[in-house]
């Protein structure tokens, strides 16, 4: 599925392993060895934080691993550890991070590199612990870096490659990389870590330019910026994610030759001939790349788009996989209640209007509050795509799919 | 000070340097400032001790004047001078 590179090409061998994607990114925080882990459990992360907190104790680890008492203060404590200059990480999910939504903002307005190993999970009410992206989708705009994870070993590659994206000097930014809750938090895949020394000679040592902790340069960190800087501050974050639209590819780059698994912002599939195409993020991408595979070999041109990097937004690549198409299909796992369609199908089609494209597209809501999204549902929007495709008609814009009437 | 643009300042809003508040003119906030009665005034310095922007400028254990450029108005040395020395004008009429 990931371009494929020759064996002589590949740097490192990899460990096969057969792990689910919350332990699998417990084994990369082993391997990174964060200075600091403050952390509060919740379902589905709480695997993430069972398995981790073990190497802890098994003294596998130096992390200082602090046992916060919500995630207000998991946050909280992160920020401060990482003004310290120490690397700081985090794991939550749904509500979770809605608790935390407040103290997201000063991590990003700070420049703090912190990583958060998220799992997406739907919003109460009614309650629920199955997946869906609304809980990513509320801190969309709040100066985070969104890496969405296919699978398992994206969950471990987005992981250590986190750390990277957030410490590099042109972004500064924290990272939150995602695994859908469930389908691939507790779902067991073989997959493939790196040796301990490769994860060490890759992330390297952090060198903060400031840090609290340094006696000799005294700095203040979240200070107040009133009328007079505030604004220039919030556009040096603009730079930042602009920055990180070049540096993660880069990165994505250094990691193929490691790994023979290259990352970019997005992974096209099967895009370069395509007449109608899929748009998607996490786990329904590779339920849609297997009903492409089937609709390619009944002779339909149709191909899959899958964005990795959500935010920041690669709205000049996005266009120009989709110029062309003759009709497109969002999928969105939330919905952004009162907007004219939700959060991904807005970015993707605001990226084709400002490109100048006039590619039909729909928006898909699927697979809230965990149900199911199957090949039959992609194939239901690809047949719906072939009937826009001829006649030009998209009325109704949004529409569900898996949704009882 | 003449303000910066946004790619002339460290990110985040970090303050690389420590002392910097003398930098930073605070007076401005002000609406009302204190008055020190000098007859009344024993120089017991408890409002240089309280004071929480360093406005009390003092000479050989004695004060001198206030730091106008910092100090915000904010009441606490009148408040805590034990015999009334310092009360707090309006600043709109103060006569400059």
């Amino acid at each position: 599925m990931k371009p494929s590179l020759t064996s002589t090409e590949i740097q490192v061998k990899g460990i096969a392993v057969a792990l689910d994607g919350a332990k699998i990114v417990a084994q990369a925080m082993k391997q990174m060895n964060p200075d600091v882990v403050a952390v509060y459990p919740i379902t589905p992360q709480t695997e993430i934080v069972t398995t981790f907190s073990e190497f802890v104790a098994n003294g596998e680890v130096d992390t200082e691993m602090i046992n916060v008492e919500s995630e207000h203060a998991a946050m909280s404590a992160c920020i401060g550890a990482s003004a310290a200059g120490a690397r700081a990480q985090t794991a939550t999910t749904s509500a979770g991070m809605a608790f935390m939504w407040e103290v997201l903002y000063v991590a990003s307005g700070t420049r703090l590199p912190i990583v958060m190993h998220f799992v997406n999970r739907a919003l109460s009410a009614p309650l629920n612990i199955h997946c869906d992206h609304s809980d990513s989708m509320g801190a969309r705009d709040a100066g985070w870096i969104q890496l969405f994870g296919e699978n398992v070993q994206e969950a471990y590659d987005n992981a250590i490659q986190s750390l990277r994206i957030a410490e590099h000097p042109d972004v500064m930014l924290p990272v939150m990389h995602t695994q859908d809750g469930f389908v691939i938090s507790h779902g067991i895949e073989r997959a493939e870590i790196l040796p301990d020394e490769t994860v060490r000679s890759f992330i390297g040592t952090f060198n903060p330019q400031y840090s609290l902790l340094d006696p000799s340069k005294p700095t203040m960190f979240g200070p107040v910026a009133l009328q007079d800087y505030y604004f220039e501050f919030k556009r040096q974050q603009v730079e930042g994610m602009d920055r990180a639209l070049e540096v993660i590819p880069q990165i994505g780059e250094e990691y193929g030759r490691l790994t023979g698994r290259k990352y970019g912002l997005l992974e096209p599939y099967q895009m370069d001939d395509a007449e109608v195409a899929v748009v998607a993020m996490g786990s329904a991408a590779g339920t849609a790349r297997g009903v492409v595979d089937t609709l390619r070999e009944q002779g339909i041109a149709a191909g899959l788009l899958k964005i990795r990097c959500y935010r920041p937004f690669p709205a000049q690549a996005i266009a120009e996989a989709l110029r062309g198409k003759k009709a497109v299909a969002v999928i969105d796992r939330a919905i952004a209640f009162g907007s004219q369609g939700n959060p991904v199908f807005l970015d993707v089609a605001s990226a084709l209007y400002t490109h100048r494209l006039d590619v039909k597209v729909l928006n898909y809501v699927c697979g809230l509050g965990g149900r199911e999204v199957l090949p039959r549902h992609f194939d239901q929007a690809f047949q719906d795509l072939l009937e826009v495709a001829r006649s030009g008609e998209t009325s109704p814009v949004v529409r569900y799919l898996g949704l009882r009437e | 000070m003449a303000l910066k643009g946004w790619r002339d300042i460290p990110i985040g809003g970090v303050v690389p340097a420590g002392g910097t508040a003398v930098e930073y003119k605070t007076g401005g906030w002000r609406s009302h400032r204190p008055e020190l009665d000098r007859a009344k005034c024993n120089n017991c310095l408890l409002c240089w001790l309280y004071c929480p922007d360093c406005s009390i400028n003092t000479k050989d254990a004695k004060i001198t004047e206030f730091d106008w450029e910092h100090c915000k108005g904010c009441g606490i040395c009148s408040e805590v001078c034990p015999i009334g020395a310092i009360k707090m004008v309006e600043e709109a009429l103060v006569e400059e």
